[in-house]
């Protein structure tokens, strides 16, 4: 009892407070009984469904399961891989980007209408799409330099894409800083970019965090699609499975694993928020 | 010898004339009071001797040097004068020790223990010792114009403008921002005050000037301004003033 030390509670106090616990008891207990009779309701749908027997043996089998998992896994690490390798690209240039979209000098004007082109571009064409032409139409050029990796060229085509988008929320979050942030920077002599760098960008990038995980799950979730340009990674071994053994188990191995990834990822985003509202309180 | 030289300044937004052809000089050390009802243009001429906002006509000399010519280099003017806002605008992800070291730092080049010693004195000598590594949003609005202040005053500016600092502040807070001020002007910086403060304009100018649609209408000491003002507009501004205190 911090604050109220050597307070002794009135009657009223006291028994105000053991209504509220009494109270918060029955809301707990209500939770947890309608959540078990929601499950038993799930359950009993599914498996008395016409089907269930046929889904049963072809989506939950153990034996499939165990069977398909080394694979599974091991192509999910070619996934994370990708997206390990892709997303500090994806940061950069998407920072890069919304960057060049705030210098308002005329020698960069190239620049400026690029970056517009750019995620116009990226940002308008879908995903799938970008990772077939970049993984088919890039090596056809034969250009020197230019990757003949699979993975590489998915990674090309993932960082294109992501970019555009990422750039966007960059710029939205700059666009939040009040303008008196500037003035207030400008006014003590500080240049335009140092303005940016120490007053702007700091406080821009903190609100965009949460969206930017965002988009980090949702790319997480993409990696899958470059095995259209034959990569072998989690759901093409899964598929690869599926198709000789006529199961569908091995689906669910890979929907299992991009659960788990993108769980922590999700609590990564709350720690960092309650760890600035910390700072902010400290 | 005048520090700040402004002739016959303009400035337009949209279709509105907001300063019509202003001129005024600043003296080394002295105190200019700018009063006038808002939307009288105080703060937009403050914002044009920055050069946040750049003049449609005219001059301003800053120790005889055009800095409204196109070519200067508006960085390197504005290391010259400090700027206090009403909104204190400091800066949030910063600790208040930080938002005083990044000038002198980051601009003047100053090296980090000394940037940090010179901020933390200044600090002691307006009673902040203890905040110096607290976040704004953890200080009272009177601790943060102070700290605003302070950060104005930290790359040793030739001039500082105050503008409407004590606006936002609740009345019990404002005599503390006042004190700093006077402070101030005891160690001799020369500054102009957009202010609705009459008992401190009165108090702390050597000159007060009274701003009216872009014009500045009257100028004179404070003995002059507040006890026999020439214009009727004047007069009229002033009453009105007073009788918003006494409701």
């Amino acid at each position: 009892m911090k604050g109220t030390a050597g307070r002794v509670k009135s009657e009223r106090q006291v028994e105000r407070e053991k209504l509220r616990r009494k109270r918060a008891l029955r809301s707990g207990s209500i939770a947890s009984a309608s959540t078990f009779v929601f499950l038993v309701l799930v359950v009993l749908l599914i498996t008395n469904s016409p089907g269930w027997d046929r889904v049963r043996e072809t989506f939950f089998s153990w034996e499939a399961f165990t069977e398909a998992l080394p694979d599974v896994v091991a192509g999910f690490w070619t996934n994370i891989q990708i997206f390990l390798i892709a997303e500090p690209l994806i940061l950069l240039i998407g920072l890069l980007i919304a960057l060049v979209r705030e210098v308002k000098a005329p020698v960069f004007f190239p620049l400026r209408a690029l970056a517009v082109v750019y995620v116009d571009v990226f940002r308008g064409v879908p995903t799938l799409l970008i990772i077939l032409l970049v993984g088919f139409g890039l090596p056809a050029l034969q250009l020197q330099g230019v990757p003949k990796d699979e993975i590489a060229l998915g990674v090309i085509a993932l960082t294109l894409s992501y970019s555009a988008y990422v750039a966007e929320v960059f710029r939205a979050g700059i666009g939040t800083v009040h303008p008196s942030q500037r003035s207030a920077a400008r006014s003590l002599g500080l240049s335009h970019g140092q303005t940016m760098r120490h007053v702007v960008l700091p406080q821009a990038v903190r609100r965009v965090v949460p969206p930017l995980l965002n988009d980090f799950v949702s790319l997480q979730k993409d990696t899958a699609l470059v095995s259209t340009i034959g990569v072998i990674e989690s759901l093409r071994q899964a598929q690869i499975y599926a198709s000789s053994k006529f199961n569908y188990t091995p689906y669910l191995v890979a929907a299992l694993l991009f659960i788990l990834l993108t769980i922590p990822m999700a609590r990564f985003t709350d720690y960092l928020a309650a760890r600035s509202e910390r700072r902010r309180g400290a | 010898m005048t520090l700040l030289r402004i002739e016959n300044v303009w400035k337009r937004y949209h279709d509105h004339d907001v300063l019509r052809g202003v001129d005024l000089a600043v003296r080394p050390h002295e105190v200019v009071c700018l009063i006038g009802s808002s939307g009288s243009g105080k703060s937009t001429l403050l914002r044009c001797v920055n050069l946040l906002e750049t003049v449609d006509d005219g001059v301003i000399y800053l120790d005889d040097q055009d800095i409204t010519a196109v070519r200067t280099d508006a960085d390197e003017v504005r290391k010259r004068i400090g700027m206090v806002f009403q909104a204190y605008n400091l800066f949030p992800h910063m600790t208040v020790l930080e938002n005083i070291c990044l000038a002198p730092r980051k601009v003047h080049k100053v090296g980090r223990s000394r940037a940090e010693g010179d901020a933390r004195d200044l600090l002691a000598r307006f009673g902040l010792a203890d905040k110096a590594n607290a976040y704004p949003d953890r200080l009272s609005g009177g601790q943060q114009q102070r700290v605003a202040i302070i950060r104005a005053l930290a790359t040793q500016p030739r001039l500082i403008l105050l503008d409407e600092v004590t606006s936002a502040l609740d009345p019990a807070l404002v005599t503390d921002v006042l004190g700093v001020i006077r402070e101030l002007k005891e160690g001799g910086m020369t500054m102009i005050l957009a202010t609705h403060e009459m008992g401190f304009a009165r108090e702390i100018a050597d000159t007060v000037c009274f701003l009216d649609g872009g014009v500045l209408l009257e100028r004179g000491t404070p003995e002059e301004i507040f006890t026999a003002p020439r214009e009727p507009r004047t007069r009229e501004f002033l009453r009105s003033v007073l009788e918003s205190r006494r409701l």
